[in-house]
Order: structure tokens, then C-alpha cells, then sequence
């Protein structure tokens, strides 16, 4: 902004906007680039022309068409729909999360676009076809989470677009129309260079599988799904020796030493092979097959894997230069004291329950000692997730002690409300610890047994926590105005089964407002309280969510009806208008 | 599409619980049988289960929606490979004009902890061959099969991975369930020149 009269203006301000645009190309985050936004008009106008990466994490956040007239020259998009307890069930089928409004305006505004990803969004098929037909240099799709296409979107996109490098679909419910979008892809195309076809159902024609990975020298990804029998795997992998990360079909089989012998050097072969996963009902017959390959790998996702005892603990203790890896809780103390001794470079650790709801009765023996043991062992350690049946704070003050380095720390105890197993306590002071300990911890998952005690010290020291998921924890509405009135940099909340109501939110109402959302269901509010909180706050859309079928409008119920699920988030477009029936925005 | 998602959440639990009944072959899909217990929206006001119940065996539990917080994609790839953990093998009687087929995953084992020492795969057999026979206990604990009619005894036997003849029950049941290839139960009178069997 030019001064009015004064001493004439530094020669900056006279630069070219190009400058700044290439300026601003070395700012590492969105957030820095926002921030330059705000300084005056003429950085507003070279940061968003040069804009080249936009994410959305919250659809609703924004008008689609706003978005795109903001920044007119993205290259990549990525949208986000909706909020992540939806993935556990929470969140009616309807909710919303529409990617066709985005697709819709991205094809009239950035027809240079070349990258889109969509999570936990509603896509179509009409939305596959006009991605396909509407940027003429495509490139890039990933699906995560997301429902509502089929195959015969999917083919739209290999026949449409001539310069896709990469196809990945992650953990999405595709129904299977049986077309051939496999063999759309044309025989002259050779461009692929990463392909995920994990979360199909159905076959896939084979010949064309392996023509297509043939022609395409530069593939590096191949994540094939479960429909793919080993022996075509160990076909694929000699047409692709260059390949970095590899999901393998089913991979178990009777055990037959031909194919062994052919798995074995077919994984020989692939001396580029980094990251592995799929492995769905592994058998230990065939895990030493991969031997070779384990001195190479950075990345094991085994964690749809059954297989438990040595041969998995064999295989895992050779992939000495491991960063991540995912298991099932069959590895067992045991297991993760070995991980712990031969994985020193670890820096992920997830272990997913093989028997979450306790159906098979069997004792699966992964206690706390497995991660007190990983904790003390792999100093790079920063990230977990971990479901066991039991805790202790003895073991979450040594596990802080140890790793005050962690930036995401998940505990899941399988049964709600579950105190330290031996002292019968709260686990508070084992959750404060970590808190306390860990200065750059940015996400949270807590469970087990909880008062009020530990949301104080969250509140007071977990300065940079952004995002904080609660179950069947907390004593009173104290303990969610400890966390809204501290935590200086959440984003997320997510809170189910707490006796929190409405006061510590109309207390804090202000601050949700410095966060993209808030998710609650099955605490104390009401809808009083919720429709409290619309009126005082404009620039937020509270939504009042019930089961499908129960539409009963808000306005006719009684102040202190109860709310089962609310969710907030900060929004610039309004209300929005594509809710079901049974969602209503106060 | 998105009606798979919710029913996946709450009706999954049912398929991933499977029992002896779910592996029972009939027309009915998994986990739809009415008379089994399903899945109970979460109660905020529940409260926490007992101490005791930490350490002892977990006994099925009234489910909360939702909790513990394993994706859908997660569960339903976990009650599939549940449901495919099955091992079918073929069961001949010498005389009888027809195979039958048995789930060696569905037992437990070779006998039950009960006091009634039942053995359990070869009670099913004689649900399988109930004009047949009946089970005889005899003193040293053997279980042979007998045909009520002719008195004919009946001796369950196995082929192994190696395509050898042997006699059930002299291995660790694992063991058997990964090896065995198809069960006869052979006349008596020729059972005498298999494996001699290792002394109980």
C-alpha cells in the first residue's frame, strides 16, 4: 500500500511482480504464503496468481467457484470432505461432502490443472468423466476414503486422459461394473507411473495387466489388490524390476517349491523395491521369499497380514533400515522387542487389533511392554498408533520420558474407560506425561480411563497440538473448557461419549472459531446450546446431526432437547445448501 | 455404495464374530442369522466393565458404535479373511457310497476340556454319518467309530502333506489341521499296518 505523500516509496515497491512471485516460490508452507498475503495488495495479487498448490481440508470451508477465482493458476488440488470420525461410522451415509461442485469449477477455471485428490469425498461418475474430458494435461488422481463411482468412471479416466502419470486409489468402496478400465488405457500409452488398485473387489484381466506394466518403463508404484494370485505377482514383478513400492495381491498359497523358487527371484530382481505392503492372509511359507528385498526397505505395511509367530519376526528383524512400519497386534511383545533391537531408524510405528471386538476370544499377548520396549530402543521414534488391551502410567511416564520427541502419539485401549491395570488409577498422569514431555506433539488420540486432571494439563502444555481426538473420557464441562481455553494452536477436535455440554462451548465459542472443526457426539449438549452458539457465532456453520430417518425439525424441538451429533466448522461460503434431511444447521 | 458403508459399521461385527454356527454350511448369509445378538448403539451412561474383566478372558461384549476406532475398510477386509480361514477336507468311509466334507478350522481340537472327554471332530463325523454310527469309548481313552448295525469299528485316518497314510490324533492338532489332506475312516481290520501310534 502506497503512503500519501512522505518520503518517496523504498525501490521494492516498484519490483515487477515476477520477482515476488518467485519469491514467494520458496516459501515452504501455505501458511507462509498466506501470511505474505496479508501484507499489502500487491503481495496479495503475485502470491495468488503464482499460487501453484492449494488444499482444502474442509470442503465446506469455502465456495468451490471462490476458491478457483482466487488462485487461477493451481496446478494441484487437494479437498477434503468429511470429518474423520466418519470413517468409524459415526456420520450418516448422506451427510455430503460433494466432489462435483469442485470438479465443476476446477474444469471452468483451471484447465491447466493437472493434479486432483479427493478424501473421504463423494465422488461420481459423471465427476470421473468431466475430470476426464476437461484438463487436456491430467496427470495425477488419488481417491482416499471416497464412495460413489464405480469402474465405469474409472474407465472414463484411462481412456480420457492421455498423460496420466499416476492412479491411486486408497481404501474407497468402488462398485465393480465389470468395465474394462484396465484395458482403456491405450497401447500407446507409457506414461504411468504409479498405479493403486488396492481397493477393488473384482478381477482384473490379467494380459493386460502385464502388457500395460510392461510398456511402462517408468513405473515405480504397483499396488495390485487381493484378486491377484501370487503367481501372477511374481509374473509382474519380472516385467517391473524397477519398482519402489509394491503391494502385493493375496499372498498365501499351499506351499509349492516351484513357486517359491519363482516368488524368490522375482523379488531378486527388484533391487529398487522399497516400500511393501498388501500381504492380505500372508502365509509364513512364503515370507522368506521377500529375505532379499528386506535389507532395502523403508516402508513394511503388513498390517493386513495374519500371520504371527517367527516367520514374521524373522522377516521383520532383517529390514534393518525400516522408517515405518504397520502391523497386526499378532506380532506380540515379543515381536516388538525384537522390532525394537533391529529397527534402530524407526520412525513410524503403527499396530492395527486383529480382533478389535474380541470375537475370536483368543489372548493375543501385545501388552504395554511393546511399546515401552520400541520406546526405549528407536530414538528417530515419532509417530505411533497403537491398540492394546491394556495400560499403565508407569509405562506412559517412561514411554514420555524416553521419546520427548514424538509429533503424533495414538493410544486406542480396546475397552472404554479402561484405568491402569494394576494401580486401578486414572491414566491421567501417564497421558500428562506425554503431554509434558513431548514439546512438539501435534496429534493426540487418548483413551482409557480419564478425569478432568489430564485435560489440565493439555490445556496448559500442549502449546502445539493441533489436532486431539477424545472417547468415554472426562468428568464435567471443566475439563473441555481446559482445552479450548488452552492449546494456542488447535485445529481439530474431535470428542465422542465425554459429559461435556454446552457451557464450555458458548465459554469458548470464540476460539472455535480459530479451528476448522469441532466433532461431538453422544455428550451433554443440547439444542439450545447449539443454536446459542450460531447466533453468537456468524462465521460458523453448526450443524445438528441425527440418524437418517430422523428428521424431526430443530426449530419445533425444546430448548433442552438433547443433540447426539454436532459438528462445527469455521466457514466463508455460509450455510451450506446440499444437507440431507437429517442434518440442520442452526 | 454409501448404504455398505453404515451397514459395514454395525454389521460387520456380527460377520467378524464368527463361531461354529456362521462356518455350518446353510443358505444364509453370514452374520444374518435373527435369533444372534447384534450390535447395540453406544449408551453414553454405560459404565466402565469391572476390573476382573481385564484380566480374564474377554467374554463378548454389548458393542459401542464406533469403538475400538478401526476403519470400515479395515474390519470388512478383517471378517474376510475371518471367513476365508477355513479348511475343508474330504472325509470317506470305506463302504459308504458318498464323501462328506468337514471344517478342520471350526474345532478347537481333537477333544474338549469337558469332562465328558468328547472328541469333537469325531462327534462330527458322526453327525456327518449319523445312520451310521455311534462313538465308543473305550477303557484306554481310544475313540473308535462303530457302525450300530454291523459292529463294525471304524478307525479315523489321515493323508498327510507327504501323501502318507496316518492315524489321527498322534500329532498336535495345529499340526494336523495344516497337514491333513483328507480323512478315511478305514475298517479296523486294515487299519493294522499304519504308523504304530506314539505311546499316550
Amino acid at each position: 500500500m502506497g503512503r500519501a505523500g512522505g518520503p518517496a516509496a523504498p525501490p521494492w515497491h516498484s519490483l515487477p511482480d515476477e520477482v515476488w512471485e518467485h519469491a514467494f516460490s520458496f516459501l515452504p508452507a501455505d501458511a507462509d504464503r498466506g501470511a505474505a498475503a496479508c501484507a499489502c495488495h500487491g503481495w496479495l495479487r503475485a502470491e495468488r496468481r503464482s499460487r501453484r498448490r492449494l488444499v482444502v481440508p474442509n470442503c465446506y470451508a469455502t465456495d468451490p467457484r471462490d476458491a478457483v477465482d482466487r488462485f487461477p493458476s493451481v496446478r494441484a488440488a487437494e479437498v477434503k470432505g468429511k470429518p474423520h470420525f466418519a470413517d468409524f461410522g459415526l456420520l450418516p451415509p448422506s451427510w455430503g461432502a460433494y466432489a462435483a461442485p469442485w470438479v465443476a469449477a476446477a474444469a471452468d477455471g483451471w484447465p491447466l490443472l493437472e493434479e486432483l485428490s479427493f478424501k473421504r469425498m463423494f465422488v461420481t461418475d459423471e465427476c470421473l468423466e468431466m475430470i476426464a474430458s476437461s484438463f487436456r494435461n491430467f496427470q495425477v488422481l488419488r481417491l482416499n476414503s471416497c464412495e460413489g463411482f464405480t469402474t465405469a468412471g474409472l474407465a472414463a479416466i484411462t481412456e480420457g486422459c492421455r498423460n496420466l502419470k499416476e492412479l491411486d486409489l486408497q481404501e474407497n468402496y468402488i462398485d465393480d461394473c465389470s468395465s474394462h478400465w484396465l484395458s482403456n488405457f491405450p497401447e500407446c500409452y507409457t506414461s504411468l507411473e504409479a498405479l493403486n488398485f488396492s481397493c477393488l473387489h473384482g478381477e482384473v484381466n490379467f494380459t493386460v495387466l502385464e502388457r500395460l506394466v510392461s510398456r511402462c518403463r517408468n513405473l515405480k508404484t504397483l499396488k495390485l489388490n487381493n484378486a491377484i494370485p501370487l503367481d501372477n505377482v511374481a509374473s509382474l514383478l519380472r516385467k517391473a524390476p524397477q519398482i519402489i513400492e509394491l503391494g502385493t495381491g493375496k499372498f498365501s498359497a499351499d506351499y509349492h517349491p516351484d513357486l517359491f523358487a519363482k516368488v524368490e527371484a522375482a523379488f531378486a530382481g527388484c533391487t529398487s523395491l522399497r516400500r511393501l505392503s498388501g500381504t492380505w492372509d500372508a502365509v509364513p511359507d512364503y515370507l522368506p521369499a521377500f529375505y532379499c528385498v528386506c535389507e532395502g526397505l523403508t516402508s513394511l505395511n503388513l498390517s493386513y497380514a495374519t500371520v504371527q509367530g517367527p516367520e514374521l519376526i524373522k522377516f521383520i528383524s532383517r529390514c534393518k533400515n525400516l522408517l515405518q512400519l504397520w502391523v497386526m497386534d499378532l506380532i506380540e511383545d515379543h515381536g516388538l522387542s525384537v522390532v525394537a533391537s533391529s529397527c534402530s531408524k524407526l520412525q513410524e510405528l503403527r499396530v492395527f487389533p486383529s480382533d478389535p471386538f474380541g470375537h475370536n476370544g483368543g489372548q493375543v499377548f501385545l501388552t504395554e511392554r511393546g511399546l515401552v520396549d520400541v520406546s526405549a530402543s528407536c530414538p528417530k521414534l515419532e509417530s505411533v498408533l497403537y491398540f492394546c488391551s491394556r495400560m499403565t502410567n508407569e509405562a506412559l511416564v517412561m514411554i514420555a520420558k524416553n521419546r520427548p520427541n514424538f509429533t503424533c502419539f495414538r493410544l486406542a485401549l480396546l475397552e472404554p474407560r479402561s484405568p491402569d491395570y494394576i494401580t486401578r488409577q486414572p491414566l491421567d498422569a501417564g497421558f500428562s506425561a506425554i503431554v509434558e514431555s513431548c514439546k512438539g506433539l501435534r496429534r493426540l488420540s487418548m483413551s482409557g480411563l480419564l478425569t478432568d486432571l489430564v485435560f489440565k494439563s493439555i490445556g496448559a502444555h500442549a502449546d502445539r497440538l493441533e489436532m486431539l481426538s477424545l472417547a468415554f473420557a472426562g468428568d464435567s464441562d471443566l475439563g473441555l473448557n481446559d482445552i479450548l481455553s488452552g492449546c494456542k494452536s488447535l485445529k481439530k477436535l474431535e470428542i465422542r461419549d465425554c459429559p461435556f455440554g454446552d457451557k464450555a462451548l458458548l465459554a469458548n465459542a470464540a476460539k472455535l472459531e480459530t479451528m476448522r472443526s469441532l466433532w461431538m457426539n453422544s455428550c451433554s449438549l443440547t439444542v439450545g446450546g447449539c443454536r446459542l452458539l450460531a447466533l453468537k457465532m456468524p462465521h460458523l456453520t453448526v450443524e445438528i446431526i441425527n440418524d437418517p430417518g430422523e428428521t424431526c425439525p430443530v426449530e419445533s424441538l425444546p430448548f433442552d432437547s438433547p443433540v447426539e451429533k454436532l459438528y462445527v466448522y469455521r466457514t466463508l461460503a455460509g450455510p451450506r445448501s446440499d444437507t440431507p434431511d437429517c442434518v440442520q444447521i442452526v | 455404495m454409501s448404504v455398505e458403508t453404515e451397514r459395514s459399521s454395525t454389521e460387520s461385527s456380527a460377520a467378524s464374530g464368527l463361531d461354529f454356527e456362521d462356518t455350518a454350511l446353510t443358505l444364509r448369509l453370514p452374520g444374518s442369522d435373527p435369533d444372534r445378538k447384534r450390535a447395540s448403539t453406544s449408551d453414553p451412561d454405560c459404565p466402565s466393565p469391572t476390573a476382573a474383566a481385564a484380566d480374564s478372558p474377554p467374554s463378548p461384549k454389548a458393542q459401542v458404535v464406533g469403538w475400538p476406532p478401526v476403519r470400515a475398510f479395515r474390519k470388512n477386509a478383517l471378517a474376510a479373511s475371518a471367513s476365508a480361514r477355513t479348511k475343508f477336507v474330504k472325509v470317506a468311509v470305506d463302504g459308504a457310497p458318498y464323501l462328506r466334507k468337514v471344517d478342520l478350522a471350526a474345532f478347537a481340537g481333537y477333544t474338549t476340556t469337558s469332562a465328558a472327554a468328547y472328541d469333537q471332530l469325531l462327534a462330527a463325523l458322526q453327525d456327518k454319518f449319523i445312520s451310521h454310527f455311534t462313538v465308543r469309548k473305550l477303557g484306554n481313552e481310544e475313540m473308535k467309530l462303530v457302525d450300530a448295525v454291523s459292529g463294525t469299528e471304524y478307525v479315523p485316518t489321515y493323508e498327510d502333506k507327504d501323501g502318507d497314510w496316518m492315524l489321527v490324533g498322534d500329532v498336535p492338532w495345529r499340526m494336523f489341521v495344516e497337514t491333513c489332506q483328507r480323512i478315511r475312516l478305514m475298517k479296523s481290520s486294515e487299519a493294522v499296518n499304519l504308523a504304530p501310534r506314539a505311546a499316550r
